[in-house]
């Protein structure tokens, strides 16, 4: 369908025993897409954790989802980032590379255009540690392919409004 | 806060009848021992005992459905949770305030497959509004009215509250309940006063409106029945309800047009193909009353009325969203109306009226009167109407063919005196569900419209119904088919009928008198109504066995696939318009 849109969603939640999986299931259970999901305690004393979903879909079952994603009973905000203005996004992944030769130098060589960190290393491995917007790690990650990508560890994209304007 | 620290067990029961509970639907079990016994010490609270744990649920459901009130569960941990899951799920798709204790457990024992363990707040989580695991005695006083504040505000749904054993032993503090503003979860109730007006606009230059009311109204009470009312007559316009809405506005009003959706009235669904302006209140647009959506009233501005946003645009776009408490939403309707309300009706709404009284007069619901030598379900409902229409019964129903024509053939005056299986379509619901109705209502008629195969899932709630001297009338339509599986096999699968005929059914006459109750067989037309009679003037339960026309289908019908105004009005039209291809693949 041509009308498919991607939307970054940041959930407020209660952190409480359930509350992932109540997120989960409810997309699961709904037949909902994730495309990427994050979850960390960002607010110690108020006991809150912040979800960010990547998801897709129509523009009715986009504000479905926000619609119940705000009658979970822990859910405290619900914001439609992508609806809701700029905003910032963000992924880290760790990318294994295991080669020899003109293969390792030429991956170290593109990890240094891609402003990617080595931070482990064999003398023929490298782990390379990249931030950026997940368009910026997928390119990254293609290149590495032919030159001995072997694994892929990424956290799934978080996200924030640009500006003075908060949660 | 109580002085004394006391046990977990009796901090549910002081909690249970702090919120105004008088009664309990439970089963006991190991996990749960603490609280019967508890249970045992006290006189407030009332335990019915019933004989499996779904049928609980559906005995507190009837009860929340007749009342308005929450109805109460206790069951153990393990198999009777999972047996209550049914239930649950059925008071979250039809918005049944119930609170569902179960026992769980001990904590140190959690996750370790121990005798009767289920991840109970795991598998009910998708079927409940919301859930606890109760971890630590200090936080259940606060958890119990916390689960029913989240049960009855709102829309109402279930919740459930699991209790491992050690908790229930544990010392803790009670405290009675206060209204605290919840953290996270707060219902909007108050509706947006711009969104009234642009629907008040609407409504006044509508010339073909239609008023469509749902389980919403019942939900939100009297007041808001009784409000819906007052508006359907000022505005002046036709009203259709859902299933779950029968009776929020009296069906002898003359603005009624009877029931919409798959087997509602050919004038009611016609109305909602061809309105102009169509004004759902605490109606959800379920595929049942839609039919097709993309042939669903093409030519209308919709407005809706919800309390709950994530019903607003799910499956139908509408022009006009008020999300809001549906009374509250009336009484502010009703409020502006004056300003708005045209001194002349608009100029198309006669002829709308006519083209109504068109439609009504195609008398979708005849059938074959004439048969005297074999019972109509149809007329066996409409003698049982015709007969206990002044006593005021409250009707509940299983699932199937029968629960349509009751639908249908029963007025419905006012809310709180139907009690049916909407969304979830739960055969088995009926029996036990007028359990909690009799309760609730000891000196009411209660009657449970069943079919034959549905009865016989939940057939145990009898030795319910006979301990407690419920004097419950069971109205078996006997078809000895699951009759709506025939009549799809019928319609859709060139009449393989495919396990839907019963061919061992025992003898409900004996089966009532094993239980204690009074049975009786009718297989003549001529003697119904003495039969009926019979039923109404014995005090105790009685199960009523009427053999009916074993081929009767439910007409009208919408088939899967079509559209509101491609009804099927009879067995005449059924072979005239095949059922679509795309038809075949909905339920």
């Amino acid at each position: 369908m041509a009308d498919i849109e991607r939307h970054t969603i940041a959930v407020l939640v209660d952190n409480e025993p359930g509350i992932l999986a109540r997120v989960v299931g409810l997309f699961s259970g709904r037949g909902y897409n994730i495309d990427s999901l994050t979850v960390a305690e960002v607010d110690r004393a108020n006991n809150l954790s912040r979800i960010t979903v990547v998801t897709s879909g129509t523009p009715m079952i986009i504000e479905q989802i926000k619609a119940q994603l705000s009658r979970l009973v822990p859910v405290r905000k619900v914001h439609d980032l992508t609806d809701e203005g700029p905003h910032v996004e963000r992924e880290l992944a760790l990318i294994k590379v295991v080669g020899k030769g003109e293969h390792r130098i030429e991956s170290l060589r593109l990890a240094d255009v891609f402003r990617a960190r080595v931070i482990d290393s064999t003398t023929e491995s490298f782990v390379f540690e990249m931030t950026g917007s997940s368009e910026k790690l997928n390119a990254f990650i293609t290149l590495m392919e032919p030159l001995g990508l072997v694994e892929v560890s990424r956290t799934g994209a978080v996200a924030i409004a640009r500006g003075v304007g908060q949660f | 806060m109580s002085a004394e620290p006391i046990s977990g067990a009796d901090i549910v029961i002081k909690s249970l009848v702090d919120q105004g509970v008088d009664v309990v639907f439970g089963y006991p079990g190991g996990a749960v021992l603490p609280i019967y016994d508890s249970l045992f010490k006290q006189n407030n609270l009332r335990h019915v005992l019933v004989r499996q744990e779904g049928g609980a649920v559906h005995a507190a459901e009837g009860y929340a459905r007749s009342t308005g009130k929450v109805g109460v569960v206790l069951v153990t941990s393990g198999p009777g949770a999972t047996n209550a899951v049914t239930g649950l799920t059925d008071a979250l798709m039809d918005s049944v305030p119930v609170v569902c204790l179960t026992g769980q457990v001990p904590t140190h024992l959690i996750g370790n497959d121990a005798f009767q363990e289920a991840d109970t707040t795991g598998i009910t989580r998708p079927c409940t509004k919301h859930n606890y695991l109760v971890r630590d005695v200090n936080d259940l006083a606060r958890v119990m009215h916390e689960a029913f504040y989240i049960a009855k505000s709102g829309r109402p749904g279930p919740v459930v509250i699991d209790l491992p054993k050690d908790v229930l032993f544990a010392l803790g503090p009670y405290s009675e309940p206060v209204h605290v503003e919840h953290k996270s979860y707060r219902p909007q109730t108050k509706p947006d006063a711009k969104r009234i007006d642009e629907a008040l606009a609407l409504i006044a230059k509508a010339e073909r409106p239609l008023i469509y009311g749902g389980g919403g109204l019942i939900n939100s009470g009297p007041e808001a029945c009784a409000r819906f009312t007052e508006f359907v007559r000022l505005v002046d316009a036709p009203c259709t309800l859902t299933l779950m809405g029968l009776g929020a506005l009296p069906a002898s009003d003359p603005h009624f047009l009877g029931m919409v959706g798959m087997h509602g009235t050919y004038e009611a669904n016609n109305a909602m193909h061809d309105c102009d302006v169509m004004i759902a209140v605490g109606s959800r647009f379920d595929d049942r009353v839609t039919g097709r959506l993309n042939a669903f009233s093409p030519n209308s501005k919709k407005i809706h009325i919800d309390i709950d946003p994530s019903s607003i645009n799910k499956n139908v776009r509408v022009d006009v969203p008020i999300i809001g408490d549906c009374g509250q939403a009336l009484a502010a309707l009703i409020a502006g109306w004056a300003k708005v309300a045209p001194k002349r009706p608009p100029a198309g709404r006669a002829r709308w009226w006519g083209r109504i009284e068109e439609w009504q007069s195609r008398d979708c619901l005849r059938y074959d009167r004439g048969r005297k030598d074999v019972i109509k379900p149809q007329y066996a409902l409409e003698r049982l109407y015709a007969l206990t229409k002044d006593r005021d019964p409250f009707i509940t129903t299983e699932v199937g063919q029968h629960q349509m024509w009751a639908a249908q053939f029963f007025k419905f005056e006012k809310p709180y005196h139907w009690m049916t299986s909407g969304g979830l379509g739960t055969m088995g619901y009926g029996l036990p569900a007028a359990v909690g109705v009799q309760v609730a209502h000891p000196d009411a008629l209660v009657i449970d419209i069943a079919g034959e195969a549905s009865i016989l899932m939940n057939i145990q709630e009898m030795s319910t119904i006979c301990q407690y001297r419920l004097p419950v009338k069971a109205f078996i339509l006997n078809n000895q088919y699951m009759g709506m599986v025939r009549q799809w096999q019928e319609l859709l699968h060139g009449g393989r009928y495919s396990e839907s005929y019963t061919a061992a059914l025992p003898d409900f006459v004996k089966l009532a008198e094993a239980f204690g109750a009074k049975g009786m067989r009718v297989t003549d037309p001529a003697k119904l109504d003495d039969a009926i009679r019979f039923m109404l003037d014995t005090p105790g339960a009685v199960v009523m066995d009427i053999a009916v026309d074993e081929l009767e289908n439910c007409f009208p019908m919408i088939p899967s696939g079509a559209a509101h105004n491609e009804m099927l009005l009879g067995p005449e039209d059924e072979a005239k318009k095949p059922v679509s291809e795309e038809g075949m693949v909905l339920v």
